[in-house]
């Protein structure tokens, strides 16, 4: 009999592991994405219960309370959290994650290390799974302080930085080796949990708030690395297996985070972007902007034959989602065709844009990824640009010395008018200024984007 | 040497490529939900939380565990219970009137 339970408690991973898998799968479409999902948690479920029936749980009361805390604390989290604020949610989950797997390593630690032997193969593993842990956990604290505004979003830098943290990094590594040698006093290991803390915090602090995407997939990443190493440390394969899956999703996304960026993840850990002080002068010669009143816009989107719509974080910062869906709304009973033009990096997280504007209910067919679009522009009557700037900026196509050189931008100015609300002149994430701005097609129409877009709806109930 | 490391390596580098090959053909549409679902499928460290709150009588190892139970229960039940809020609202044209 005692033979029996754990192979059924393995095999009962082996089936919620390939229920996870199954259910990443389903979410390659959005018809099928919803099954994915109940298919994971219930993948999840299985784990959990096998889990807490396996022989050597005895402690049932306080688990069980601490299970109903953290479904209280992620229930009320997952209804209340408004769409606009999921990156800060996934930022916040991520380190959660991280700090689970950073308590069980210390706490494997504690254990193995109050035991005779303790040169296994999964002491070995506690060393990365305290650093991964650990620099998920206030990584993503500080990365969701910047999404929150609770810590200032522009890039920090301060002298020597990468020095000290390489420095930590060796402390670390040393330290770990330390152990494995001479096995010192147990209580060595807060150092460890110490210098680890002290990186993650060190690392996302100098990132600004336009590299916000890369991080919170990077963090992602780590954060299902960190579920690997406990299962390193435990010795169980579907903490393993789960892991990896979440470990190449993140990273798979910070790919093309870095790609839509044109940025390499080297250069958004080391690079702290934007923080040099501008020094591309913009372009020079005719400045001239063109601003133009509500009432003439509402009459170039009420005639036109195609609008393409680029909604940038500017949107989402003014909860302007519904009023953009309820304008395209009414443009498309006067028989406008209306597409959504969604760079990856628009907004704080991949992916932000589509939720945001599927909250909104514009149909998930109208969301075009920037491949598909920009070949639409030049037949496009107009681009209209709502809290999206650097994305639309042509210097990323020709200007060498531009920051943004190289990005793959959305070619609204191939449109035959460009129509941008904006709340003032001020530049982007990328602290330059905008070429597009000063386009002969292009006019300006300066408001705050909820308030702008609400009389827009008006005006052109009145054409 | 054939160690339970080595094993537990095979599985996390070939669970690296299945996930590749699964996520790499997830559209752009659905990054943050892929994102916030992957949040709770990295819950499951809450197994490895139970399995260390596990022993009776409580000790620091165990009050470690029960605050990883906490956080990874936060981790599981909140991520997919938000994947689902948002997935629900993407819908075709005809769903929506």
């Amino acid at each position: 009999m005692s033979e029996i339970i754990p192979t059924i408690t393995q095999l009962s991973y082996l089936i919620a592991a390939s229920f996870f898998i199954m259910g990443l799968r389903y979410l390659t479409s959005p018809l099928t994405a919803r099954k994915g999902n109940i298919l994971a948690s219930t993948g999840m479920f299985i784990a959990i219960v096998v889990t807490l029936l396996d022989f050597s749980v005895l402690n049932y009361q306080m688990i069980l309370l601490a299970i109903v805390i953290g479904s209280l604390i992620g229930g009320v989290l997952a209804r209340s959290i408004k769409m606009t604020a999921m990156p800060q949610m996934v930022g916040l989950l991520n380190g959660f994650g991280g700090g689970a797997a950073a308590l069980i390593a210390v706490g494997e630690f504690q254990r193995l290390s109050t035991e005779e032997i303790i040169l296994t193969d999964s002491f070995v593993a506690i060393f990365p799974g305290i650093f991964i842990g650990c620099v998920t956990l206030t990584g993503s604290l500080v990365a969701f302080g910047k999404l929150q505004g609770i810590i200032k979003g522009r890039p920090i830098t301060f002298p020597l930085q990468h020095y000290i943290n390489f420095f930590l990094l060796f402390t670390f590594i040393g330290a770990s080796i330390f152990f494995v040698i001479a096995s010192p006093d147990p209580s060595f290991v807060l150092v460890l949990v110490g210098v680890s803390l002290i990186l993650g915090v060190l690392i996302v602090f100098p990132i600004g708030g336009a590299d916000m995407p890369v991080v919170i997939a990077m963090l992602n990443s780590l954060s299902g690395l960190a579920a690997s190493t406990a299962g390193f440390v435990l010795g169980n394969n579907i903490l393993v297996i789960a892991g990896a899956l979440v470990g190449a999703s993140g990273m798979i996304l910070t790919n093309v985070m870095c790609k839509a960026m044109n940025r390499s993840p080297t250069k958004v850990l080391f690079g702290s972007f934007g923080a040099k002080k501008e020094i591309t002068k913009a372009v020079k010669g005719d400045k001239n902007v063109r601003s133009i009143d509500v009432e003439e816009a509402a009459m170039i989107l009420g005639y036109a034959k195609s609008v393409i719509v680029i909604p940038g974080f500017g949107m989402a910062a003014a909860q302007a989602q519904h009023a953009v869906s309820e304008l395209a709304e009414h443009l498309e009973k006067r028989g406008v065709n209306i597409k959504y033009a969604i760079h990856p990096v628009a907004g704080r997280m991949p992916g932000h844009m589509n939720v945001l504007l599927a909250e909104a209910n514009v149909p998930f067919t109208q969301l075009n990824d920037i491949d598909d679009i920009n070949p639409e522009f030049k037949r496009t009557d107009v681009a209209l640009v709502i809290g999206a700037n650097d994305v639309v900026n042509p210097a990323a196509r020709h200007n060498k010395s531009s920051p943004i050189y190289g990005m793959p931008i959305l070619d609204a100015d191939k449109a035959h008018h460009v129509i941008i609300i904006k709340r003032g002149m001020k530049p982007g994430f990328a602290g330059i200024d905008n070429e597009l701005f000063y386009n002969k097609k292009t006019m300006m129409l300066f408001g705050d984007a909820r308030d702008t877009v609400s009389k827009l709806i008006e005006e052109i109930g009145h054409i | 040497m054939v160690s339970e490391l080595i094993v537990g390596l095979f599985v996390f580098v070939l669970s690296m490529f299945v996930g590749r090959e699964i996520i790499k053909k997830i559209p752009p549409t659905l990054h943050t939900p892929l994102m916030s679902g992957a949040n709770a499928i990295s819950g499951i460290v809450l197994v490895g939380a139970i399995l260390v709150s596990g022993p009776q009588e409580i000790s620091l190892v165990v009050m470690f565990g029960l605050v990883a139970v906490v956080l990874a229960t936060i981790n599981v039940v909140g991520g997919f219970m938000v994947t689902d809020r948002m997935l629900k609202m993407f819908k075709r044209k005809d769903e929506n009137k």
